[in-house]
């Protein structure tokens, strides 16, 4: 994720203190990982070199100086062009399964128990989305279903490649 | 040996249709309160494993211990007794009387077993309001959407507090939304009856309410929280 258009997108709705920045971050976003207070620093002095936000106003107080940040006209047609990006599909044709799976194919080992293994531990990790998903609001429960579909769509695959297991271990000249 | 305190456990069932060996030596157990999942492809032999484990169907050898009884030594009168108070049923569909009102359906286990029809109504209601279908006890089955149609077919399927359900496919004939809500009331209400519940389905998304699953393949069975 882009952590630059996330915050500029946040900045939007109106100026902000670095601090308020990473806290709507974090309650929006950072659900599994939460912002480091130097990464919303570093990020908020590149957007400033590059135009896309400006300082708001700074206040002053006993530890370090407050800076206020707002977005500039260039930094909103910034995120227009970013959410209108569509992101590239991640195919995963390099998969590390497979390459275990032929692995296994092609050392005689028992690759249907690999696949089984595999899929105790994604069924696993789905119960634990699953049951987040049910204690959680709304948003919680968006994340957590666009986590299972992909593993839901993992599980499928190791299915078909289950139910393929000898073909392939002939493709591959096992 | 049966694992300790088990509701209900199967011990190398097997069962043929003609030449095909549906069941090939698979093993089961279930503890009280337990969600297990049993999964695989079609034709792995999971329906019929759930058959033979709720005494509908007789395998060809094996054993299966319900309670410490071998279910094979009962009478038929007995096991349909069994069934009828112990356990409770859900299917993918075509389970609710259509002639019946959704209350009648829901309270007809109690009707069956002697309780007047008062008396099982207001229960039958109770377990409508759990599923969020009390509105609909009027209508018959016929009225009502697939997913009101499931959450009614829930209710009456714990309506004569069973220790044991069999969910075939409860989600089969669902969309994803509707699917997943029903998921969550038969789980929650499972939970707060210390019900097991023996899940069948070939869906993951449903599998992931379970508390573990178990993998029917070629008629054989595979505990895969034993297996990690």
């Amino acid at each position: 994720m882009s952590i630059g258009h996330t915050l500029l997108g946040l900045l939007e709705s109106g100026p902000r203190h670095g601090y308020d920045l990473k806290r709507a971050f974090d309650e929006k976003f950072g659900h599994d990982k939460p912002l480091h207070y130097g990464q919303v620093y570093s990020t908020m002095s590149r957007l400033l070199k590059n135009g896309l936000v400006e300082v708001d106003g700074i206040e002053a107080g006993d530890g370090p100086e407050r800076k206020r940040y707002a977005i500039t006209e260039a930094g909103i047609t910034d995120v227009g062009a970013w959410l209108a990006t569509p992101e590239k599909p991640e195919p995963y044709l390099s998969s590390t399964l497979y390459t275990k799976v032929v692995l296994a194919l092609l050392t005689g080992r028992d690759a249907a128990d690999l696949l089984d293994t595999q899929r105790a531990e994604h069924l696993r990790m789905m119960r634990v989305l699953t049951d987040r998903k049910r204690r959680g609001d709304l948003a919680d429960q968006l994340i957590c279903d666009h986590a299972l579909f992909h593993l839901e769509a993992d599980l499928r695959w190791l299915e078909l490649t289950a139910a393929r297991l000898d073909k392939l271990g002939k493709a591959v000249g096992a | 040996m049966t694992p300790a305190g088990a509701l209900l456990t199967a011990r190398d069932l097997r069962k043929a249709y003609g030449p095909t060996h549906a069941l090939d030596g698979a093993e089961f157990s279930i503890h009280a309160g337990e969600i297990v999942a049993v999964m695989g492809p079609s034709g792995s032999g999971k329906s019929t494993l759930l058959h033979c484990l709720a005494g509908i169907v007789t395998p060809d050898s094996g054993t299966i211990l319900y309670n410490g009884r071998e279910l094979s030594a009962m009478s038929d009168a007995e096991r349909s007794a069994l069934r009828r108070t112990e356990f409770g049923f859900v299917f993918q569909f075509g389970q609710l009387v259509p002639e019946l009102t959704c209350v009648e359906n829901v309270a007809l286990p109690l009707r069956l077993t002697g309780a007047g029809r008062k008396a099982a109504e207001r229960t039958a209601l109770g377990w409508m309001e759990r599923l969020e279908v009390d509105d609909l006890k009027g209508k018959r089955p016929g009225e009502v959407s697939g997913g009101q149609g499931q959450r009614v077919a829930i209710a009456r399927a714990l309506v004569s507090g069973p220790r044991l359900i069999f969910a075939d496919e409860p989600t089969g004939a669902l969309d994803s939304l509707n699917g997943e809500r029903v998921m969550e009331l038969l789980t929650e209400a499972a939970r707060s009856t210390n019900a097991a519940v023996v899940l069948v389905t070939h869906e993951t998304r449903v599998a992931a309410y379970s508390d573990r699953e178990i993998v029917v393949r070629d008629g054989r069975s595979r505990d895969m929280e034993r297996a990690i």
